[in-house]
């Protein structure tokens, strides 16, 4: 190939130094990046492979609708609830189903708080380690971190003591020779560049943030009974709220209530005084990478919408976060998404380990078809069980590539922040432009892997303030005497339609993610997700254009071709989750073929 | 003292007096349900042992194991990774990558030949020559038994390591296989659930580093000492059940009230697990205390035994005794009160016959 510029306007090139990076670690699922540098060590080819196949959607057919949220929760254990949320969307759309106003407020608190925990994780046990040198935090001073930390945040965990007794934890973590999960990374590499100080705190924070994440999502349990995999009920929510009668102490209750408003306060606290200012402080060192990463950002970006203010109301109107379409990084023009028309949302194969009948077409999730076909291509080095390097000329990668209008699409809350922004959300619009002014940067800086990464520190403080409000809303509803959590009008199969179609869509953490369903004499019929981790890690397609993890890749030099320190940011900075993506259907749903392994 | 930090010493850290670990180890070995001298074995264990070399494999799963772990209140997570064990291997947690990453499983099989922990989350697909899971540009099944080969002992986490769970649903496309199907010659303790609880997980654990050996397991290989029991027997709404008293469908007065979930598909009659007394996410709630039947995730196979919200007693199982109640109880006609004295007797009839040894372990304790 040598070099070749693609349709969407990336410009290619095979001919240098291959770098194979599998697994990459800190993401959810299985994911192979390959890239080609140049004699600078900046990279001028790369190729994203999905390396999972869980077939889902097979598994979902010929079963009772009302039980598809269970397993399409189980697609994603890191998102979870995300998809279960998507799937009685989908069932209650294709049922005309209306859920009631305390269903709608329960639903938007779980998600809120599915944000802001998954956000949190994400940034500090995900990606910290791209850009916190554990290892320099051993020789920070303990006086200092403590001046740092008060200078940038009212945290109250913040006295030399504190952190000189994180720091000999640390120290003697490391002397014991066991170094565990932090073991033969990329430690004293010149990429990392924050002081001593900056590296204690937030690895301090690394700590921190573990052991508070699992109390953001008590939400879940409290109105799913779990977490991970909360329960969830198509018609409404299956916790039915008694505050004032005999039997309260079995359901939700005042007591219960309260412990939701204690967690959102101190869910706003951590993302306010430890996450943001962190964001802050961190990125503050790292100003170059608002120019590195941008990929599909600075381009084309796609938002379904999510958090109804309304029950039943998924229009703009409704959602506190808008959906829409951007293309060629026009902001002055949000196109409108319809995710039923079949010339808007459509998957190709022509890369995917699957095959169509014609595979320069694209199909519709609702008349989506996929066969399972594992071919290399024949530039492939190694054998079909021992790839060394991938051919990107044929099939490489179990997920399909999505377009919209034959585009591919960069999805995630940087995309969503750049269509409420485009859209005149005021609030998205004040919490941007204070960032930005704050770390003197121009809008620009954007469209980068670290406007990515501000973008999820923004949004997760963005998700604990607004469950403040929807809680408000839930306690108003309460005191208006209306306790309903769920219609169950039409809960009996025996009052369906012989034949319906229905789609459920939303903003999972990670991007726009839509489940298409068919339901035929109460069966399921045909299912189809379409996940945020397939638009952004998506294969090639027919046309040759790029998807977002491989155009963001472009153009980045990287201090060691040995360490690939900065694949990894731009990678973790879309929060990859590769079991989402990749669990298509098998239309005729026909036995595949069984091949015995040794 | 030790070089390294031990689980005594995280908890002095945090202002333990020594006093009240000695009672945090009489308290967990009564949770473990083991007699009072076992306190100070697990007291010595927690205070001299250095960190066991853990290797957490991902295969064909969700990573709601890996989430349910770090929800862990007693111990927390953070105490685990640091203090308790060595996370020398899990590639949702390391900071390596690549061919950095996989430098690690070697070094590991190297240094700890034979004395590592295998911890499993997911399963290997079998179908396509193993390629609907790969890693490093191989077939996981490959990576999983080179690890086996060379682990002391193996933890199947979750429903998915355990049984197979939702991608071994029918038809079970890959051939998705759980790891005892897979790995014949090590000791496999089974932790199923979908998720596990994250206290279960961390409790395994424990037990397994303050005693050296494997829990008591039951014939199907999970810990008697978490999975010994029926949700159903200690359910905070089985008296509700006893006197008849059932939420209709969701959301009625029943609901209300707390009452149970038997009629809209609660699966707690058949289903063996802890949820019922450990609960959830610091013993908050757990799924019937907030609404919904329980699924029954972690019992085998449990995505193949029709509806969520189908009563147990239509289900389809094999030598499950409690068929038969379903049938007394539809020829009553919905009369609850009867159908209920029907499905206990059944029940009683199950004990007695005793064809699961789960059955009769549950007579001679209780």
């Amino acid at each position: 190939m040598a070099s070749v510029m693609t349709p969407n306007g990336f410009d290619l090139d095979d001919s240098g130094q291959r770098i194979v990076v599998d697994p990459v670690c800190r993401i959810e699922g299985h994911l192979r990046i390959e890239v080609n540098l140049d004699e600078n060590n900046v990279i001028r080819n790369a190729v994203s492979t999905g390396n999972m196949w869980r077939g889902l959607e097979v598994i979902l057919q010929g079963r009772d609708p009302r039980d598809a949220w269970a397993f399409t929760e189980r697609i994603c254990g890191v998102c979870t609830g995300v998809h279960a949320l998507q799937s009685v969307r989908a069932v209650e759309d294709a049922l005309k189903i209306q859920i009631p106003a305390n269903a709608n407020h329960i639903r938007n608190l779980m998600m809120l708080a599915q944000y802001v925990q998954d956000h949190i994780v994400h940034f500090y046990h995900l990606h910290a380690l791209d850009w916190v040198d554990v290892v320099s935090a051993l020789s920070a001073d303990p006086k200092a971190t403590s001046d740092l930390q008060q200078s940038i945040s009212p945290w109250p965990n913040s006295s030399p003591g504190y952190f000189s007794n994180v720091q000999n934890r640390l120290k003697r973590f490391v002397e014991s020779g066991q170094l565990g999960i932090f073991a033969n990374a990329y430690w004293g590499s010149p990429a990392y560049k924050l002081p001593p100080e900056a590296n204690l705190m937030a690895t301090t924070h690394y700590l921190e943030a573990l052991d508070f994440q699992k109390e953001i999502v008590k939400i879940h349990t409290i109105f799913g009974g779990r977490n991970p995999h909360p329960n969830w009920l198509v018609g409404g929510m299956p916790c039915s709220i008694n505050v004032d009668e005999t039997g309260s102490v079995g359901t939700v209750n005042m007591v219960w209530l309260n412990m939701v408003k204690d967690i959102i306060e101190q869910s706003i606290a951590f993302t306010d005084q430890v996450y943001l200012p962190d964001l802050k402080a961190i990125a503050s060192f790292y100003k170059d990478w608002g120019a590195y990463g941008g990929g599909l950002s600075g381009k084309n970006v796609l938002a379904y919408g999510e958090f109804p203010a309304y029950a039943n109301n998924h229009t703009n109107d409704s959602l506190m976060l808008p959906q829409g379409a951007i293309l060629n990084g026009d902001l002055s023009h949000v196109h409108d998404v319809d995710v039923r028309d079949p010339e808007q949302i459509q998957e190709f194969v022509a890369h995917s380990w699957y095959q169509y009948s014609d595979e320069n077409t694209g199909l519709h999730p609702f008349d989506g078809v996929t066969e399972p076909k594992f071919e290399l291509g024949p530039n492939t080095k190694g054998t079909r069980t021992n790839i060394e390097n991938i051919d990107e000329g044929g099939k490489y990668s179990w997920l399909k590539a999505p377009r919209w209008k034959g585009n591919a699409m960069e999805v995630g809350p940087l995309a969503r922040y750049l269509v409420a922004y485009a859209r005149g959300r005021e609030d998205i619009q004040n919490q941007v432009n204070g960032l930005l002014e704050e770390l003197n940067l121009p809008i620009t800086a954007l469209f980068s892997t670290l406007g990515r990464t501000a973008a999820r520190g923004l949004e997760s403080s963005w998700a604990a303030h607004k469950m403040r409000d929807v809680y408000g809303e839930l306690m108003a509803n309460l005191k208006a005497g209306d306790t309903a959590t769920a219609n169950m009008e039409k809960f009996d199969p025996a009052t369906w339609e012989a034949d319906v179609k229905g789609v459920g869509f939303g903003e999972a953490p990670r991007g726009a993610l839509g489940h298409w369903v068919h339901i035929k004499d109460t069966k399921i019929k045909n299912y189809q997700c379409v996940v945020p981790t397939t638009w952004n890690a998506s294969p090639r397609d027919p046309a040759g254009n790029i998807g977002a993890y491989e155009a963001a890749l472009l153009g980045t030099p990287m201090a060691n071709a040995e360490q690939p320190l900065e694949i990894l940011r731009t990678i973790h900075s879309f929060d990859p989750c590769i079991a989402c993506s990749t669990h298509v259907i098998s239309n005729d749903g026909r036995e595949l073929s069984t091949v015995k392994v040794r | 003292m030790p070089a390294h930090e031990t689980f005594y010493d995280v908890m002095r850290r945090h202002g333990i007096t020594r006093r009240s670990f000695l009672k945090f180890c009489s308290l967990t070995a009564a949770g473990l349900g083991l007699a009072p001298e076992f306190a100070g074995r697990i007291a010595y264990a927690l205070e001299t042992k250095p960190r066991t070399p853990v290797i957490w494999l991902h295969g064909l799963e969700c990573t709601c194991c890996s989430e349910s772990f770090i929800r862990s209140g007693n111990p927390l997570a953070s105490d685990v990774v640091l203090s308790m064990i060595s996370l020398d291997y899990d590639d949702t947690l390391m900071a390596a990558a690549g061919h950095q990453a996989e430098e690690l499983l070697h070094q590991t099989v190297e240094k700890y030949d034979g004395q590592f922990i295998l911890a499993c989350e997911g399963n290997p697909p079998l179908n396509e020559d193993g390629m609907y899971c790969i890693q490093a540009g191989k077939p996981y099944v490959e990576k999983l038994r080179y690890m086996a080969d060379h682990c002391k002992a193996i933890i199947a986490w979750g429903s998915c390591a355990s049984w197979g769970c939702v991608q071994a649903a029918h038809p079970n496309p890959t051939r998705a296989t759980p790891i005892h199907k897979v790995i014949l010659d090590k000791p496999i303790v089974k932790v199923p659930g979908c998720p596990p609880i994250a206290e279960v997980m961390t409790g395994v654990i424990t037990y397994m580093i303050a005693f050296d050996q494997l829990p008591p397991l039951d014939r199907q290989g999970r810990p008697k000492m978490f999975y010994g029991q029926r949700l159903h027997d200690k359910c905070y709404r089985r008296p509700h059940f006893d006197a008849g008293q059932f939420v209709e469908k969701f959301d009625d007065e029943g609901a209300r009230k707390g009452y149970c979930l038997y009629k809209v598909g609660c699966k707690g009659p058949t289903t063996y697990n802890a949820c019922s007394t450990i609960e959830w996410n610091g013993g908050l709630s757990w799924p019937v205390k907030s609404g919904h039947g329980c699924l029954g995730c972690a019992e085998d196979n449990f995505w193949d035994k029709g509806s969520f919200y189908s009563p147990v007693t239509s289900l389809n199982v094999m030598g499950n005794v409690e068929a038969t109640a379903n049938k007394i109880g539809g020829t009553l006609a919905g009369a609850a009160a009867i159908g209920v004295a029907a499905h206990a007797a059944a029940t009683v009839i199950q004990k007695a016959t005793a064809k699961k040894p789960r059955a009769s372990e549950e007579m001679s304790n209780g």
